[in-house]
């Protein structure tokens, strides 16, 4: 289980989260919506513990482990992991490595990357050159081989072409223990009921909810939640009437 | 010959242009007589080991042929391969006609102090040589071992790829674990001829007070290929080298990658030049740097002649625990229609691919060992798998000097 209390983070002195609560269940998936600036981002990489973002108030629960104040590496260890909405490239690293490094040396690469369809970049060095959809895959491929039990997807589906938008969804169904909402049947009860992965994800565009049927929705606004529900209710909210009205509305 | 002997000599204190200035005198040329090594396994186990870590492979499996020179003394040489030529140099001045046609042809006597005493004192050398049409895909492998303490080694090798030829020679210079001080001047010659590849890797393994001048030139015919990597990651005191390559023929290539990683105390002034003296020839070189304290001078230049050849220079150099890091690329083109271009950055391992592979599940000097690691390895086209495998063990057994 993942508890936020009271969070309050600052970029060098700008405030960008104002005592945000947020709570995720094993097993449950939230939608992050809210219009750019908002504090999205900032949250994420806050519970991912990137040292520029100041916890100035606030705590972090994991799995009963307060991580406030633990480095990146000991929450990866302890099971979150991220996909980066721009991650930095890095010249001579290899994309096989990198999802080496990711499995911790206990996976099949040519498997996983065969599944996600990105068998041709393993010897490309990492990120370098690759189009935002080609960034979005590898930032999966390295998450599954991760198995992170909370994943958090910093706008996973933003620059994919609609030909890979059912692979990316998919994969996070996968990672999430989820299966599409139009394939419901008993053996998914039973899935849903055994399920121990949590899931935070991004989403602008709000596509993602096609493939991915999330338990709840909220509104980040101007670094508070400022909102929460059924994600598909939020969506066609801020739709219709924006993120401000949705804000006022949802509040 | 007598000639050479004269400028030699009148250019035997001459300063070297670039690179700080030796004390010749302070270095001796006495050393004893090492006996002959029939059987490479017959090295002790402790030399061996030293050697090793400069790429020989005592065992000689992936090794098309071996020289190995102890101090002064040429103890080893011998091809495994037909079509492939193994020589002691100062064999083949006595007993080899044709080596006069290369002997100094491309190397100046009178450069600087080190080519001078080169030639004043020369002690022995490799000459290899492929011949024309053979295709020798296993590297023939060289080592220059410093053994004694304070002893000044002059060697003077010679490299042939005849016409249409292949030829990877893997030369490695390492001192004994006891050496602490010594001095290794080396003058090389290469010589590519139509249509032939040569690659030439030249792996130092020296120690913290041991000063290396070496001094090579090359020249590059039609069609043909040469490539030349240079890889120093280990301490050493003073390293300046500037070698230079003509490409004379139609389509010639030279290629020049070099790893460095300068340590506390090092100082490593390392370039290349390359003239491009005929149509469409082009120019490649690439060096990636680290300084883990040590001061690192990368140059490169890159002279284009005549129109349509091409060239491109790009040294990247990384600062991990202080040390200075001088890029200097030069670039000359001298008429229409040459195309020359340079790259250099000198910076410190950005903060945020450490924090990216910490969030993998890294500790932050297992990112900053693997973000390291790929910044030196580059890939370099056309070397046979052995010797790539050697270049990847070097690069793997720096990373406990810059962590
Ligand atoms: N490195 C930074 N320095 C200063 N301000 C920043 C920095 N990164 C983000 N911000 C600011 O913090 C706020 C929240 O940004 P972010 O979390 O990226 O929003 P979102 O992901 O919702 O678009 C914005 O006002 C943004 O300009
Ligand atoms: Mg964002």
């Amino acid at each position: 289980m993942l508890i936020i209390e009271d969070l309050q983070v600052k970029i060098g002195n700008k405030k960008v989260l104002k005592h945000v609560n947020l709570e995720i269940q094993p097993g449950e998936t939230q939608i992050l919506f809210g219009p750019n600036g908002s504090g999205k981002t900032s949250l994420l990489m806050t519970i991912m513990g990137y040292p520029q973002y100041k916890i100035t108030g606030g705590r972090i629960l994991f799995k009963g482990e307060d991580i406030t104040h633990m480095t990146i590496d000991e929450r990866a260890r302890l099971g979150v992991g991220m996909s980066y909405q721009r991650p930095p490239s890095i010249q001579g690293l290899k994309t096989r490595r990198m999802v080496q490094v990711c499995g911790n040396g206990h996976i099949d690469v040519d498997t996983l990357a065969e599944k996600m369809n990105f068998t041709e970049f393993l010897e490309r060095d990492i990120n370098v050159g690759f189009s935002g959809g080609e960034i979005k895959r590898s930032e999966l491929l390295q998450l599954m081989a991760q198995d992170a039990e909370l994943s958090l997807f910093d706008e996973p589906e933003s620059g994919v072409d609609l030909e890979n938008i059912s692979l990316i969804g998919n994969t996070i169904n996968t990672l999430l223990q989820r299966v599409n909402g139009t394939q419901y049947d008993k053996t998914t009860k039973r899935i849903a009921r055994e399920r121990t992965k949590m899931g935070l994800i991004i989403t602008h565009t709000g596509l993602i909810l096609d493939y991915v049927t999330a338990d709840k929705g909220l509104v980040l606004y101007n670094g508070t939640v400022a909102g929460r529900g059924n994600p598909v209710e939020i969506f066609k909210q801020i739709k219709k009437a924006g993120y401000k009205e949705c804000a006022r509305c949802a509040a | 010959m007598r000639g050479l002997d004269d400028m030699a000599y009148k250019a035997k204190d001459k300063k070297a242009a670039i690179g700080p200035d030796i004390d010749l005198d302070s270095y001796s040329l006495k050393s004893a007589t090492h006996a002959d090594v029939k059987n490479l396994g017959t090295i002790p186990e402790e030399d061996r080991e030293r050697m090793t870590l400069a790429g020989l492979d005592a065992s000689e499996k992936e090794r098309a042929g071996t020289y190995i020179q102890r101090d002064a003394t040429a103890v080893h040489s011998g091809s495994n391969i037909d079509g492939l030529e193994i020589i002691p140099i100062r064999k083949a001045l006595k007993e080899i006609d044709w080596i006069r046609d290369y002997y100094w042809k491309l190397a100046s006597v009178d450069t600087d102090k080190y080519t001078a005493r080169v030639r004043l004192d020369l002690q022995d050398g490799y000459v290899i040589r492929a011949l024309p049409g053979k295709k020798v895909t296993l590297p023939a492998q060289a080592c220059l071992y410093l053994e004694k303490e304070g002893f000044n080694q002059n060697v003077h090798n010679i490299i042939i790829a005849e016409e249409e030829s292949e030829l990877h020679v893997i030369s490695g210079c390492a001192s004994a674990s006891h050496v602490t001080r010594g001095l290794h001047a080396g003058v090389s010659e290469f010589y590519v001829k139509k249509d032939a590849k040569l690659s030439f890797t030249m792996i130092h393994h020296w120690a913290e007070d041991v000063v290396v001048r070496p001094r090579s030139v090359g020249i590059v015919e039609k069609g043909g290929l040469f490539l030349s990597n240079y890889i120093s990651m280990k301490p050493v005191k003073s390293v300046q080298t500037y070698p230079t390559t003509y490409l004379v023929g139609k389509g010639a290539v030279a290629r020049s990658y070099s790893l460095l990683v300068g340590s506390p105390g090092s100082e490593l002034d390392v370039g290349g030049r390359i003239y491009l003296q005929a149509k469409d020839t082009r120019a490649e070189i690439v060096s990636r740097a680290i300084t883990n304290g040590g001061n690192i001078i990368s140059r490169g230049d890159i002279i284009g002649e005549v129109p349509g050849a091409k060239g491109h220079l790009e040294c990247h150099g990384l600062i991990l625990n202080g040390g200075i890091m001088q890029a200097i690329p030069e670039l000359k083109g001298m008429v229409d229609g040459v195309e020359l271009s340079h790259e250099a950055a000198v910076g410190k391992i950005a903060q945020e691919e450490i924090l990216y592979l910490m969030s993998r599940g890294l500790t932050e000097e297992e990112a900053t060992a693997t973000i390291v690691r790929g910044f030196l390895s580059v890939d370099i086209p056309g070397l046979p798998a052995p010797l790539k495998a050697e270049i990847d063990r070097a690069v793997e057994l720096s990373q406990k000097d810059v962590m």
